[in-house]
């Protein structure tokens, strides 16, 4: 009979987390359903091998996404580990293939004893270790030297181009070390007995690359959900803060560029046998900075927005470049003016704002009266709810 | 020395020649309220960048409960016990309230900890505790951008204490504030001082009144004069300093 005066409006925000996590998990677990059984069995196996080359462009995204849409840096240079994981998964291919132990291209310049650091990739595990640590220590200690001189911004931007240009120089010129310009072709050599090409070793690598995007998506998930990810994003706003706070932001953003570097290598290794192919082209200046127009697009700062992004912005290119050969650049200049001026957000900031507006169209939430600051105080709220018993 | 937490002797700071402190000597005993007051440009705000490490002296020593501070980094400093609050408001604005004092409150502060601890219990005792102290426990789910000015500085002050520090800093806490806010953050730091030491930099002289013990005053780089506020407000020289000479 006697109402409660005070009917709490905060739901349990502990149940609420749970219930939030079953949703995503679900979605996901679908998803993949979707990716792993129902794609190769509905695709041709020309779509289905782009597809399997984008989702590990996916898995770059995820890693920009971690230091530019959580952490705040602008990376331009991440064409450097995805090559780096490209490279050795290459070299472990070459050695392994018809050609090894001495793959041909040597003889072309004259070299007659395998480079030294050829030698570790004969072997599968050293190669999977390598394709991770070589590009995660390069990021690590880049990064250690230019976060610790506390280089932000613009400069850090600058340097990450200017280092991504270096090492396209060295890989185009060492002729007798990797094959310069020519890089290195893998499509007829061998994996685990199978050949590159074959679309049995193509599934292969297509079901890998999904598994591999679960597993840096679950990382970037669970670094971003706890305290760390809270450092990050308190490094993002307010570096200043966080120093004065007793944190060392040095450690922290050396940590996360070393890991986003160590996501590209393995995005690196799972797009090259997909592709065939890897030259030194892989760091183009451009490319790198298409890896941050996928995040753009999509959604920095949401770990969904990145995988998105890099989905559709390459099927938009597939698409437009085989109906209109020349429109292709134009589009993505475009794309990027749009998503900069329009969606800062992205395509999930874009939806989620479509998402609330049609729920209040549809009463299924309360519409905002006044300032969400305003309406959504619980002080307010309690207010308003005693005057109305 | 012995009780005193904080010791500075004969400190100079000089950029390209121009003397930002000037052979500035001070102390200050645990447990005390100190307000510094002193006309623009006094280097009221290059002493706390002193102390916190975000500057180097030219000349002279720093001492902190009787440790050195100097070529010490600004986190380092933090960890030892020192918190400082900036001029504006600067809280972490995606994260919300909660989350923001849990950052402050993580004991340990190196990355692998960050990334492997979940906040203790007695963290999350703290945190709540801290949102009562500063009166946004129905905001705490909130995001820092949603937060009035008012309500951002006492969410930093918090921030500050959440650090546990044993000397807290605190740069004009009131400026742009209503007077209602000015009365919240005085009792608030009045309420603090029990069991901290403060140094309060402040222009407003009503609200150095409302919270001042003892005063210092800055001019050009040195101390001028010490005291009560009243010893402080009709010492001829602080008059000087504030309103002009008469001879000029």
């Amino acid at each position: 009979m006697t109402e409660p005066i005070f009917i709490s409006e905060y739901r349990n925000p502990k149940q609420e987390r749970r219930k939030k996590l079953m949703i995503e998990i679900g979605i996901i677990v679908a998803i993949l359903i979707i990716l792993a059984v129902v794609m190769p069995l509905a695709l041709p196996t020309f779509r289905l091998k782009l597809l399997g080359r984008f989702l590990a462009l996916a898995i770059v995204a995820l890693g920009i996404d971690l230091i530019w849409g959580y952490t705040g840096l602008l990376s331009l240079g991440h064409g450097i580990f995805f090559a780096l994981g490209g490279y050795g998964i290459a070299m472990y291919l070459k050695l392994n293939g018809p050609e090894g132990p001495m793959p041909e291209f040597f003889t072309l310049y004259g070299v007659d004893q395998l480079p030294w650091f050829w030698q570790p990739f004969f072997s599968f595990p050293v190669t999977l270790i390598a394709v991770v640590l070589i590009p995660s220590l390069v990021a690590g200690i880049f990064g250690y030297l230019v976060f610790r001189n506390r280089i932000r911004g613009v400069y850090f931007s600058i340097l990450t181009q200017a280092a991504l240009l270096v090492f396209f120089n060295v890989f185009n010129g060492q002729q007798e070390w990797i094959n310069g310009t020519n890089g290195l072709k893998t499509d007829q050599d061998f994996f685990f007995g199978m050949v590159v090409n074959s679309p049995q070793a193509q599934i292969t690598f297509y079901e890998l690359t999904i598994i591999f995007l679960l597993l840096t998506y679950a990382l970037c998930r669970w670094l971003t959900s706890g305290r760390l990810g809270r450092a990050l994003i308190a490094i993002r706003d307010d570096e200043t803060r966080v120093r004065f706070t007793g944190y060392n932001p040095t450690e922290f953003k050396t940590l996360v560029f070393a890991l986003s570097g160590a996501i590209a290598g393995v995005a690196g290794a799972l797009y090259v046998p997909q592709t065939g192919i890897i030259t030194p082209n892989i760091m183009e200046v451009a490319f790198s900075i298409e890896m941050v127009i996928w995040v753009a697009v999509g959604g920095r700062g949401t770990l969904i927005g990145a995988i998105i992004g890099a989905l559709v912005v390459n099927f938009a290119q597939t698409f437009l470049s085989e109906q209109f050969a020349e429109v292709w650049l134009f589009f993505q200049g475009a794309l990027f003016l749009l998503v900069v001026t329009v969606l800062p957000d992205g395509l999930v900031g874009w939806f989620k704002t479509w998402l609330d507006s049609a729920r209040s169209l549809l009463g299924l939430q309360e519409k905002l009266i006044g300032y969400p600051a305003i309406d959504k105080d619980p002080d307010i709220q309690k207010e308003r709810q005693e005057i109305e018993h | 020395m012995g009780n005193n937490i904080l010791e500075i002797e004969n400190l100079t700071v000089s950029f390209d020649g121009f003397k930002a402190i000037n052979n500035l000597n001070f102390s200050m005993e645990a447990g005390e309220l100190r307000t510094i007051i002193g006309p623009n440009g006094a280097g009221k705000t290059t002493f706390l960048d002193i102390i916190t490490g975000k500057t180097q002296p030219t000349e002279g020593r720093v001492y902190f409960q009787g440790r050195s501070l100097l070529g010490q980094s600004e986190h380092k400093v933090a960890r030892l016990g020192i918190g400082r609050k900036f001029q504006t408001p600067r809280v972490y604005l995606n994260l919300t309230v909660r989350e923001n004092l849990d950052l402050a409150c993580n004991r340990s502060k190196s990355v692998l900890k960050t990334f492997f601890s979940k906040p203790s219990s007695s963290d999350k005792r703290n945190v709540a505790g801290l949102l009562e102290t500063i009166g946004l426990f129905p905001k705490a789910e909130l995001k820092a951008a949603l937060l009035s000015h008012g309500e951002k500085q006492r969410l930093e002050i918090g921030m500050l204490v959440a650090q546990s520090p044993d000397l807290l800093l605190v740069d004009e806490p009131v400026a742009g504030l209503t007077d209602e806010e000015t009365e919240n953050v005085g009792s608030l730091l009045i309420a603090l001082a029990e069991s901290h030491s403060i140094i309060v930099i402040e222009h407003d002289m009503e609200f150095v009144r409302q919270i001042a013990r003892k005063v210092t005053v800055l001019h050009q780089g040195s101390v001028l004069c010490e005291g009560t506020m009243d010893e402080v407000q009709n010492d001829p020289r602080v008059i000087e300093v504030y309103l002009g000479s008469e001879e000029v």
